[in-house]
């Protein structure tokens, strides 16, 4: 495309500046309400001149528009600030510790950046012949050896975008195998450690949900295991196990639990969602899984949320393996050979559909090979050992004055507190998180795990410092201490420093406002236009 | 007319062979500000401890089980457009649902109001 230089003239248009003059001080030290993207720029100001089209015939019938599209048009350095303001306003990795339980809010490291910045990963096309893009698929095959190595199984399904799509593929492929054998099972086996998405995926699957009370300790016994396996002879499908589980505990029970559900004709998941903290120390595949997904954006360090796409790759045990979804890498020797569809199937070969229209987040899996590249299986290994000992680190730390629902022991990558050491103080854990804003801190997850009151639940991974680690248990010694001296004004309507204070999720649960409406435009003063 | 509770935080009311069925002011205290209710289909035949319905809160989702093999004759449409009435009378107006007795001697195995208030100071 060639920029026109005889299009639309860039005259400042009728509508000046449409963005109300306020300061004094509406802009608050660069802390200014920004508006949405609709709301500023103007048509005659657009950054971007393109030739009017020619005469052209349209075949759209009915269907073409009747009225403007109404997009926004700014200039490039309207649409940066605009942009650069709000990410101000956001808490990132990039700009504080995220302590964000069964999240593993890791640092994005810039290699995985750059290397999915080469133009021959970056500018490569889904569309674009197969026989174009070696590289590409070489990269995702390695990618998936580390993944059947780290894991312990033989097969990887690549293509889920999410954990939990990953999950609804690793469900399926249970429910084709089952199929497969003539059988008709219903229900699946979720404790109530679980993570949300666990019991969401069965039910979506087709299975009815049977929960499995925790123990006092916080993990799974083998015995409710059996004791609801033995309920439901002949009708269980699967068990889907977090593990580490949700307390930041490790199921002690794992071997036996997948023994009992192998031997009653179920498969057993595993959510690989904290995985980051047994990469190296433990392979999920020697613990008897038959599905485990794998978050590259929690465990593989590609980036959360805003920062890119989700990836929850699937590994697989034999048993499952036939089932795995198209397209697929098939490796005869060194040759790569991609299967896509059903007539290249060989023997035995089951696939039970396609999950995506493509072959995955490709540029995810560059980070994530890179991470793991960079890190080397030593790497790996010591960064899941400072992932756990980092938990522990802020566990001991604050142990004496929060309460632990579990008693003093080690955890794994994560520690979880309830609120009772905030009874009688008219301090909430919601309260508490809050005032965690006011300090610079992005709150813990909480209220999750149910198991627990009022949990708070903390994972500061590996990719914190122990000066970092020192501030943060400072800070929250100094809350913790605040709430019990019942200084409550500290808590209740906290924050008070954030631009927003503190949101009425009742009010945007009960009555949300889905439809931007355009305000009203506003007028420029004669004397100013 | 009788009333029981069980030990997942609901009450029952039962008049001849209807039984109504909603949660406890100590549900709706642990639950926070309730969001959405979900019912269950008029008609639909229940067994003890099936999820009937759903109820979401601010802080969490929770199922509401059947109390009583039976069949489910009428959900609490107010709940539907006013989630906020669970908060506000949970043993009252915002009942869940209405289901027909299957078998009566289930009801011998929940609790009465006073082993119900005794249950929940252990908690």
């Amino acid at each position: 495309m060639t920029m026109s230089h005889k299009g639309r003239p860039t005259r400042a248009g009728e509508a000046g500046s449409p963005m109300p003059h306020q300061t004094f001080t509406g802009n608050k030290a660069l802390d200014m309400e920004e508006p949405l993207i609709f709301e500023i720029g103007h048509m005659d100001n657009c950054g971007v001149d393109l030739d009017e089209p020619m005469d052209f015939v349209p075949h759209l019938g009915n269907h073409m528009r009747s009225e403007p599209v109404e997009l926004p048009a700014l200039s490039e350095p309207e649409t940066m600030r605009h942009y650069v303001r709000m990410s101000r306003n956001n808490y990132a990795i990039d700009s504080g510790l995220y302590p964000l339980g069964s999240c593993t809010m890791k640092h994005n490291p810039r290699l995985n950046e750059k290397m999915a910045r080469l133009p021959g990963f970056a500018d490569i096309h889904p569309l674009q012949p197969i026989s174009t893009v070696p590289g590409a698929f070489e990269l995702i095959s390695e990618l998936a050896d580390w993944l059947m190595e780290l894991t312990g199984t033989n097969a990887v399904a690549m293509s889920p975008k999410a954990g939990a799509h990953g999950e609804q593929c690793g469900m399926m492929s249970i429910k084709h195998a089952i199929a497969a054998k003539g059988e008709e099972r219903s229900i699946v086996l979720v404790p109530e450690s679980a993570h949300g998405t666990n019991p969401a995926t069965a039910a979506l699957v087709g299975y009815k949900v049977v929960s499995i009370p925790a123990r006092e300790d916080g993990t799974v016994a083998v015995e409710a295991v059996i004791e609801k396996i033995e309920a439901h002879a002949g009708q269980v499908a699967a068990l889907m196990l977090t593990n580490p589980n949700t307390c930041g505990l490790f199921e002690p029970d794992v071997i036996e639990i997948a023994n009992a559900i192998h031997e009653a004709g179920g498969y057993f998941y595993c959510d690989g969602a904290n995985f980051n903290a047994i990469v190296g120390k433990a392979k999920p595949g020697d613990l008897g899984i038959d599905a485990m997904h794998i978050n590259l954006h929690k465990t593989f360090s590609t980036p959360h949320g805003g920062g890119g796409p989700g990836s929850g790759p699937v590994v697989l045990s034999d048993r499952l393996a036939p089932y795995a979804p198209l397209p697929f890498i098939r490796k005869n020797g060194d040759e790569l050979e991609i299967v896509e569809t059903t007539d290249q199937l060989k023997d035995g070969e089951q696939p039970f559909g396609r999950m995506t229209a493509f072959f995955g987040q490709m540029g995810m899996y560059v980070r994530a090979l890179s991470y793991m590249q960079s890190h080397g299986s030593d790497g790996l290994k010591q960064a899941s050992e400072d992932a756990v000992l980092n938990a522990n680190y802020v566990r001991v730390g604050l142990q004496d004055l929060m309460t632990l629902p579990f008693g003093v022991k080690p955890c794994m990558h994560e520690v979880l507190f309830d609120d009772s050491f905030l009874n009688d103080t008219g301090v909430s854990t919601l309260d508490f998180a809050k005032a965690m804003i006011d300090e610079g801190y992005h709150p813990m997850t909480m209220y999750f795990p149910l198991v627990v009151s009022g949990a708070m639940l903390i994972e500061p991974t590996e990719s914190e410092s122990r000066a970092s680690l020192d501030l943060f248990v400072a800070t929250m010694r100094d809350l913790v201490m605040s709430a019990k001296a019942g200084e409550k004004d500290r808590f209740e309507g906290a924050p008070f420093l954030a631009p927003r204070r503190r949101l009425d999720e009742t009010a945007a649960a009960r009555k949300p406002i889905l439809k931007w409406v355009a305000p009203e435009p506003t007028k420029v003063e004669p004397e100013l236009a | 007319m009788s009333t029981y509770f069980t030990k997942d935080h609901e009450w029952l009311k039962v008049e001849g062979d209807v039984v109504t069925v909603g949660i406890t002011e100590f549900a709706q205290s642990q639950l926070g500000d309730v969001v959405f209710v979900e019912l269950p289909e008029n008609g639909k035949t229940v067994d003890q401890d099936d999820e009937v319905a759903v109820v979401e809160s601010v802080k969490a989702a929770s199922e509401v089980y059947a109390p009583l093999d039976g069949e489910i004759v009428e959900g609490n449409e107010l709940l539907v457009d006013e989630p906020a009435k669970v908060n506000e009378d949970p043993e009252g107006a915002a009942w869940f649902f209405k289901m027909k007795l299957g078998n009566a001697a289930q009801l011998e195995a929940l609790m009465s109001e006073a082993d119900y208030k005794a249950f929940v100071e252990t908690l």
